[in-house]
């Protein structure tokens, strides 16, 4: 089989080429304006988005996210009135739903999805950027935590579980009161700060400035 | 293994379809108890109801809530069920070495499903939800049933399934097509 490249590949050039993560095809690596972002011309992947801040961003949106948890578990998150009884619910509550007999793994399971996951990201992006910020070399661990943090991406859903939330409100608004408390909305308010920092977060560009041969 | 972020490297992920499939199987097998067995058991005046993922989305209609019964049928129903045809598609795709749609149709294919199928837990979370709310004593009690474990696993194994598609075999095909109208 004839295995020629599509463009001739000098060693002492590979930091002008970029291979797209999505469908291999080696092309000359195009940096887009400000604000911009590049696609892979085969099969329209994002390939860089060069956008302002992005360790600033990022950063801040690891550490809101870690705050807004902590006050996500901690206080009470919806309560329920009917026919004289109230029963406070709290996300610890949501967890625990499954603790009994041969179900209990999902317990964790849940507990992983909507708690351990975003804090863990949120710890490894902190982790991995933080130094950049303050102009020191990044730290020992910091290209493997900065890995972890985008293999942890797909099973981090806080977004999931708050629709999650909104479908069982309409269930149960008929048989009883139900007001929210304010660990409702600082999950809301997670929600919307991790999907905020999914947007901005360009891989190609972090990777880049972890490296310290770049 | 890469030297800038220490990942160990593959020209093509080894036994991408086997996993595929393997992981497919799983998830299709799971299902099925997922939508025999109750999700919700409820508990009003001492009466215990049963009701399945679909008898869920019927009582919302009842109950007016026809969008939300949408929802929870689009992510429960419509989505996994799609996600089985579209890996299924995928993978025999890949396999055969050509298909009906074009390569960038398929791609399209892979993200939308790569994308949507962490959705499919809504019905987890509604479930792990209601009864850490509904718990009126005598009232009104729900407690989740054994489906709520079927699907759970279901939808976990279908993303390892999509994870494991390496999609850059659908490009592949394409090349040797092109080195084959060169010769």
């Amino acid at each position: 089989m004839n295995n020629t490249p599509v463009i001739p590949v000098r060693p002492d050039k590979l930091d002008k080429l970029i291979a797209c993560p999505s469908c291999d095809l080696l092309q000359n690596r195009v940096i887009p304006a400000a604000g911009k972002f590049s696609r892979c011309p085969r099969c329209h992947s994002m390939l860089i988005s060069n956008k302002r801040n992005v360790i600033d961003n990022t950063l801040a949106a690891a550490v809101s996210t870690a705050i807004l948890m902590c006050a996500a578990v901690f206080f009470p998150f919806i309560s329920l009135k009917g026919a004289g009884l109230t029963r406070d619910a709290s996300v610890m509550d949501a967890i625990g739903a499954f603790t009994s007999g041969f179900m209990a793994p999902l317990t964790l399971a849940v507990a992983a999805f909507i708690v351990v996951i975003p804090v863990l990201r949120a710890t490894a992006l902190f982790y991995a950027l933080a130094p950049l910020r303050f102009g020191k070399p990044p730290a020992k661990h910091a290209a493997k935590s900065f890995r972890l943090a985008m293999a942890l991406k797909p099973w981090s859903m806080a977004e999931i579980f708050l629709v999650g939330v909104v479908v069982a409100l309409v269930k149960v608004v008929d048989l009883a009161d139900v007001s929210l408390g304010p660990s409702f909305w600082a999950f809301a308010a997670l929600v919307l700060i991790v999907v905020f920092e999914n947007s901005t977060l360009c891989k190609w560009t972090i990777w880049r400035l972890l490296d310290p041969d770049t | 293994m890469c030297r800038r972020c220490h990942a160990a490297l593959s020209s093509r992920e080894p036994n991408s379809l086997s996993r595929v499939w393997a992981w497919l199987a799983a998830g299709i097998i799971l299902y099925i108890p997922a939508n025999i067995y109750p999700m919700l058991l409820t508990k009003t005046l001492g009466v215990q109801e049963e009701s399945t993922i679909v008898g869920g989305a019927i009582e919302l209609v009842h109950y007016g809530a026809y969008f939300v019964a949408f929802i929870v049928l689009f992510a429960s129903v419509a989505i996994p069920v799609a996600k089985f045809f579209a890996i299924g598609l995928l993978a025999w795709s890949v396999r055969r070495g050509s298909s009906r749609l074009s390569a960038h149709r398929r791609m399209q294919l892979y993200e939308v499903t790569e994308f949507i199928g962490r959705w499919s837990m809504i019905d987890v979370f509604v479930v792990a939800i209601l009864t850490a709310l509904v718990q009126l004593g005598f009232l009104a009690s729900i407690n989740p049933g054994p489906a709520a474990v079927c699907f759970a696993l279901s939808v976990v194994f279908t993303m390892l399934s999509a994870q494991s598609f390496d999609p850059r075999l659908i490009w592949d095909s394409i090349e040797e097509g092109e080195r084959r109208a060169e010769r």
